[in-house]
């Protein structure tokens, strides 16, 4: 990325938004000093850059420079703009609540539509009302920004699911922002009960015209014994926004869990996932896709800790990068030493549309178990002359030739939403991004 | 005006020289068969026709229906009528073959400026013509060529060549790699496909294709030219005597 560098100084501007906003934001007594503690963490690290080797491709301090001040809560304006914005995404049949520059948004929010079983709280309300300063814990999880949001979280979804509740329609948090040069800090957990299944939806979209916004999420699921879950995340945020997004997963004995990102939007953005299996027996696909042009740098970082035996994963991640893109993947699994029997796989593409594209993939595997079976792969290239002429030869224009070949590709990570819905708003998605393409 | 008209046609692939000079019409309704060994230039002369990028027109010209096919993309060309059968079918994972053959078929008409042809309509017009060629449905829901065998790649090539109706088919070395029924059923689908308004341009190596597609007229090629035309007879001549005899001729008229 060609970025100018004009200083250095990055944590100033984060202690002035902070100390603006600490009394205004949700939560007394010991919520309050746990803000304080995390934001003391993240001005000890300040924003990660290239000489952690987690960040090694991803310099903050190079492309986001600093933290803007916080977002306004949404207005009568904002929450218009907002609903003009979620009106635009391809229609999806799911329980929806929304959250607007950060806020939670009860006119644009379904809650009535919560099927029995369900039970939603925003964290505000968690934080104001009860005694959750736990909810701004970020437990054994390391790392500035994900300290910077416990900081400076306003709002999010608490939501739990009871044990043997299946929910029919997928729960959609709808991420929209709406007001330029400005940050947002939200934090959303879903518990999904022993032997329950739910499906959860995130979306990530701007307002028209919304520019040179930051968002800063994290997502915390535990999957209960026996659970089902899938979770879809889409982040198509406004062409010039940052977004970085922590997602925590706790995988219960004999759940399934599937996962699946998928980057279009923002200039600059990072998905880190860090997904621990907790009981034997589980399986987990963790798939994803980038679908980047112009400058954007987006990077997906995914931790799969097999802490237990008897698990088994699935990783599939393909990006496409086109113009002068960069696509980052950073795909570590680690295997305990008394987690025998794990079963886990890696696999990482990237098609390159341009000579200008960079694709980074980096695997790692750290196996202290001696009964294991592991494997990962990676690889980079062009598209096929060969299938491409072939298309053309029975009349697809060259672009229509390459789109079908570009969907095929990220297909092969697509596939495993089994939700019908989902994947085909996924597949409309990516649709859409190739034909902005031209 | 012929259907296909080239005419002094020279090519080169990498600063070889491949066609040098060579000339052909077929007119509607026409079947040529084009023999010659290997190296002899056949496969460029139906990449060229096709529009296969890679490849240097540095003389001649290609008229279809007396339109400057060289101008045109490969998409315009299968548009306008033009359809070849690829000698090795590529597979692409991921496509689902219905999927490709209705966008495919669309993309043409669409080309032409006609309407598009909504999918049960299509879906049944597909489902026939793959009954007739005996192609399992099921094939039809898997990805493009994936996993096909020989046979069932050569079949998918005439199901397209069925679906789009081409004016001029080019069928490159139809024969390879299909042992005798598989090359009887593919041969059955292509006769099937013979019509007054449409010709075809078989190209092979070996006679054998003959016995099944008869042509109307044989051509020779041999290093980069047509060096001997004639009837269908002359095929069962080069059964007999082989290539190495009109290879002597290209290198004398040279």
């Amino acid at each position: 990325m060609n970025v100018v560098l004009t200083k250095t100084e990055t944590q100033r501007p984060a202690s002035d938004v902070f100390a603006g906003v600490r009394d205004r934001l949700p939560g007394r007594g010991k919520a309050a000093e746990a803000r304080e503690q995390a934001f003391a963490a993240f001005e000890r690290a300040g924003l990660p850059h290239r000489r952690l080797e987690d960040w090694k491709y991803t310099d903050l301090r190079a492309l986001m420079r600093d933290v803007l001040p916080l977002a306004a809560a949404p207005d009568k304006n904002a929450l218009e703009r907002a609903e003009a914005a979620l009106a635009s995404l391809p229609a999806v049949d799911a329980v929806r609540v929304v959250l607007v520059d950060g806020a939670f948004a009860p006119t644009l929010s379904n809650l009535g539509g919560m099927e029995t079983g369900v039970r939603v709280q925003t964290l505000r309300e968690a934080l104001e009302d009860g005694n959750h300063a736990d909810l701004l814990s970020n437990g054994s999880e390391p790392g500035a920004m994900i300290a910077l949001n416990a900081a400076m979280a306003t709002d999010g979804l608490v939501i739990t699911v009871a044990d043997r509740v299946a929910i029919a329609k997928p729960l959609h948090i709808a991420h929209v922002a709406t007001r330029g040069s400005t940050a947002s800090f939200t934090r959303s957990f879903l518990t999904i009960g022993k032997a329950a299944q739910a499906t959860l939806l995130e979306s990530f979209v701007a307002a028209e015209g919304t520019k040179s916004y930051q968002v800063n999420d994290v997502i915390s699921v535990s999957v209960g014994d026996d659970a089902e879950v899938q979770h879809v995340r889409l982040m198509d945020d406004g062409a010039d926004a940052t977004n970085i997004t922590t997602a925590v997963f706790s995988v219960g004995a004999k759940a399934r869990l599937t996962t699946f990102n998928m980057t279009s939007g923002g200039i600059l953005s990072r998905y880190q996932g860090h997904l621990t299996f907790s009981g034997e027996g589980a399986e987990v696909n963790a798939n994803g896709v980038n679908l980047l042009n112009g400058r954007q740098h987006a990077d997906t970082t995914l931790f799969l800790d097999h802490a237990v035996p008897h698990c088994m994963s699935r990783e599939v991640f393909r990006s496409v990068v086109d113009d002068r893109a960069q696509s980052v993947f950073q795909g570590r699994i680690i295997v305990r030493p008394h987690a025998q029997k794990t079963d886990a796989k890696m696999m990482t593409r990237a098609l390159l549309l341009s000579d200008e594209a960079e694709a980074d993939n980096k695997p790692e595997l750290e196996i202290f178990a001696d009964d294991v079976t592991c494997g990962h792969g990676a690889t980079t290239g062009a598209l096929d002359e060969s299938l491409l002429f072939y298309l053309r030869a029975r009349g697809l224009p060259e672009k229509e030739a390459e789109a079908l070949l570009i969907q095929a590709f990220v297909g092969e990570a697509i596939e495993a939403i089994a939700s019908d819905g989902l994947r085909e708003l996924t597949v409309t998605i990516a649709r859409a991004w190739l034909e902005r393409r031209g | 005006m012929s259907l296909l008209e080239i005419k002094d046609l020279q090519v080169r692939v990498d600063d070889r020289e491949i066609l040098h000079g060579l000339s052909l019409t077929v007119n509607e309704g026409e079947i040529h068969a084009i023999m010659g060994p290997n190296g002899s230039g056949k496969s460029t002369l139906s990449h060229v026709i096709a529009g296969k990028p890679g490849y240097e027109v540095t003389g001649g010209e290609i008229l279809f229906r007396g339109e400057d096919l060289l101008e045109m993309d490969p998409d315009e060309r299968a548009a306008k009528g033009v359809f070849l059968a690829f000698q090795y079918p590529v597979e692409i994972p991921g496509v689902v073959t219905m999927n490709f053959l209705r966008t495919a078929y669309n993309a043409q008409r669409k080309a032409r400026g006609e309407s598009e042809l909504m999918a049960p309509e299509f879906l049944k017009k597909v489902r026939e013509v793959a009954k007739r060629l005996g192609i399992p449905q099921d094939m039809l829901k898997r990805g493009v060529n994936v996993g096909f065998s020989g046979g069932e790649k050569k079949r998918n090539e005439i199901l397209q060549m069925a679906l789009f109706e081409p004016s001029l088919c080019i069928l490159d070395e139809m024969d390879s790699g299909l042992d005798i029924d598989a090359l009887r059923i593919a041969a059955d689908g292509v006769n099937a496909l013979r019509s007054p308004g449409r010709a075809m341009v078989v190209i092979t190596h070996y006679q054998r294709l003959l016995n099944y597609i008869i042509p109307d007229v044989v051509h020779v090629m041999s290093k980069g030219r047509v060096v001997k035309s004639g009837g269908k007879e002359l095929a069962l001549e080069l059964e007999a005597s082989g290539y190495a005899q009109f290879d002597e001729a290209a290198l004398t008229a040279a």
